[in-house]
């Protein structure tokens, strides 16, 4: 599958196309298939997404995972700060990063 | 201390309020990303992967309290707790938001920072000796220059769209303790043979892609037209500097492929024209900036013994504390390399810390090392008891300065965006492998610095061991590196063989130190080691 991401314009965060919007939450990410480039460059001209690209993942039963390590990183946080991850208070929930 | 003049904070004060309209302007819609990116870049703001990140400079790795304690507020207030001090001996902070970004600048102008020009294809943060002032083997405090140098690049017209980015180092001991010949420029102040101070040029040295040791390009400059040589030698980088491959832009690639016989020519040439326009500072002016840097007022008749009682300061002070000029005074280095923890990383209330032992024990001054340490210039010998006593209550009493433990670490995949293996976990677990004290005081100087890409932030090529980290068809892997330096003695690592995966490249470092140990004679350091015997002892030991 191939999902779409980038960074919110104004804080900075990583974010996730869901099909309707951007979420903070890579599992929300759906299936763009072959409209995501036409959909980064409305998103983009709109304002609700800097630097937007599309990546391949894969769909587990847990949502998707993106395939390359540097948006597996980027989908959690730093590897090395759990405490600032996108979800701190559950431990295991980057276990797929790397 | 240098401090603003009405100019300086006018010019600072100005960019502030030019930037945030330009913010504004983002946010509203009337610029793009890209009209927008060069814009936020010229004033230190990258996005990286996970946010916004804000570079701030500090001139020469000079601070004070004031200073230092702003750098803790705006990690505190601004980003998430902590600040990462670099390789350019300035600061990073990784969550910042872009519209809290003007805000964050008028709080630095107000004590005298910025971050103009830490990125961008133009003249950065002037680096410099951490012991500058202070060291024993100075023939004259190197900041008055490098002042005089960041007041001439700041907003240069000429030079603020060069081929490539354009670092210079100004040092004046024959001990280089800021990798002053890899940089594009590194100037070494010297005396000739009538006792005058002048310059040493180097020019053409980095790291990066194509890393290289810079050759001497002109050896003495009288110290009075050091500006205008300074200037004729980037003319000619920027007139003949390749604008065509990004790869090929630096000034070193133009010196290797022109000649260093040929560069020096032309800077003659355009040098013996740039003097004639009355470039080079007035000696009052220049005089005024170095009043500024007058020594601390030193207490003449301070103890010169130091109470090693204790066990575990006496191995700080053997460690992290070195010989000041000043006789009864002593230079302290606060590791920022806590076994396990992130290289270079300080919480605000570490900063905070620094801050107030800065005024109360050092003169009000503090700096930032390239190897990612805090030092404490002018601290009396009395005092350094007291001082390691309050260090080793926050996490800072590390007694690893230049052992293996102390590396140098670039952010990595865990933040970079242009990063390809992760940096930080690879220095944790090596850190963690050679934990005891005494192993790593047995192993000696050992640098060691690791880089998660090519542009080789973490200075790899410079180090005794170095490690590259690199994307293996969607994994980290990583190459060893043995034999670099960036000290005096100035040399570029060597690719030891195929990569590893994390765990397997702690594993070769063992066998590598283990081989050193075996074959090293009395008093040498790894270095001198693998000089001596070459690759192939240490080759056979990791690869078998």
């Amino acid at each position: 599958m191939k999902i779409a991401t980038g960074n919110d314009l104004a804080t900075g965060d990583v974010i996730w196309w869901d099909g309707e919007g951007w979420s903070r939450h890579v599992e929300d990410s759906a299936d763009v298939g072959e409209t995501g480039t036409a959909l980064i460059a409305r998103e983009e001209a709109a304002r609700h997404v800097n630097g937007p690209y599309v990546i391949d993942a894969t769909e587990t039963p847990h949502g998707p995972r993106p395939a390359h390590i540097t948006d597996r990183i980027r989908a959690r946080g730093p590897t090395v700060r759990l405490d600032l991850n996108v979800a701190p208070a559950d431990a295991g929930s980057g276990s797929w990063v790397i | 201390m240098y401090k603003y003049d009405s100019y300086d904070q006018t010019i600072v004060d100005t960019r502030v309020e030019e930037f945030r309209e330009q913010v504004a302007r983002r946010m509203a819609g009337e610029l793009s990303e890209d009209q927008f990116k060069p814009l936020r870049l010229m004033n230190g703001l990258y996005l990286q992967l996970h946010a916004y990140m804000l570079r701030v400079a500090i001139p020469y790795g000079t601070l004070d309290g004031r200073q230092m304690r702003m750098l803790a507020h705006i990690a505190r207030t601004y980003d998430k707790g902590y600040g990462h001090f670099t390789t350019r001996q300035n600061i990073q902070y990784n969550w910042i938001e872009l519209a809290d970004t003007p805000d964050i600048l008028a709080e630095l102008a107000t004590v005298e920072m910025h971050a103009i020009q830490t990125s961008g294809n133009c003249i950065r943060n002037i680096s410099s000796d951490q012991f500058a002032g202070a060291a024993a083997d100075e023939i004259t405090d190197p900041r008055p220059w490098a002042e005089l140098l960041r007041q001439w690049s700041t907003f240069h017209p000429e030079f603020s769209y060069l081929p490539r980015k354009f670092k210079i180092c100004v040092i004046a001991a024959d001990e280089d303790r800021a990798a002053m010949r890899l940089h594009d420029i590194g100037i070494q102040l010297t005396r000739n043979e009538a006792g005058e101070i002048g310059a040493a040029i180097y020019v053409g040295g980095g790291m990066g892609r194509t890393p290289m040791v810079s050759p001497l390009i002109k050896d003495f400059v009288p110290i009075d037209d050091l500006l205008s040589y300074v200037e004729a030698a980037l003319r000619v980088y920027n007139r003949y500097g390749r604008r065509d491959n990004i790869y090929k832009a630096r000034i070193k690639i133009l010196i290797h492929e022109i000649g260093a016989d040929s560069y020096r020519q032309q800077v003659e040439e355009e040098w013996a024209h740039v003097k004639t326009l009355g470039l080079d500072p007035p000696r009052a002016e220049f005089d005024r900036i170095t009043a500024m840097f007058a020594p601390p007022a030193f207490d003449a008749d301070a103890h010169d013994t130091i109470d090693r009682g204790d066990p575990d300061f006496a191995l700080w002070v053997d460690q992290n504390v070195a010989r000041h000029k000043q006789a009864g005074y002593a230079i302290a280095t606060i590791s920022l390399k806590a076994i396990g923890g992130i290289p270079g990383d300080a919480t605000a209330e570490q900063i905070d810390l620094m801050a107030d032992l800065a005024e109360r024990y050092s003169f009000d001054e503090l700096r930032v090392t390239h190897a990612q340490n805090i030092v404490l210039p002018h601290v009396r010998k009395a005092d350094l008891y007291p001082l390691w006593q309050a260090l080793d209550g926050a996490g800072l009493a590390t007694a690893n300065l230049d052992l293996i433990s102390d590396i140098i670490a670039c952010p990595g995949l865990d933040y970079c965006s242009l990063a390809n293996a992760r940096s930080i976990p690879l220095a944790q677990k090596i850190a963690n492998r050679f934990a005891s004290l005494e192993r790593q005081r047995d192993l000696g100087e050992l640098k060691l610095k690791i880089s998660g890409c090519i542009n080789a932030c973490g200075h790899h090529h410079a180090g005794h061991i170095g490690i590259l980290g690199v994307d293996k068809r969607g994994a980290e892997n990583y190459q060893l590196l043995l034999g670099g330096s960036g000290a005096e003695d100035a040399s570029l690592g060597k690719i030891t063989g195929p990569g590893f995966d994390e765990d397997g490249v702690v594993d070769a470092i063992e066998r590598t130190v283990e081989t050193y140990r075996a074959v090293r004679t009395d008093g040498e350091r790894f270095l001198d080691t693998y000089r001596r015997v070459g690759m192939e002892p240490f080759k056979e030991a990791i690869y078998g």
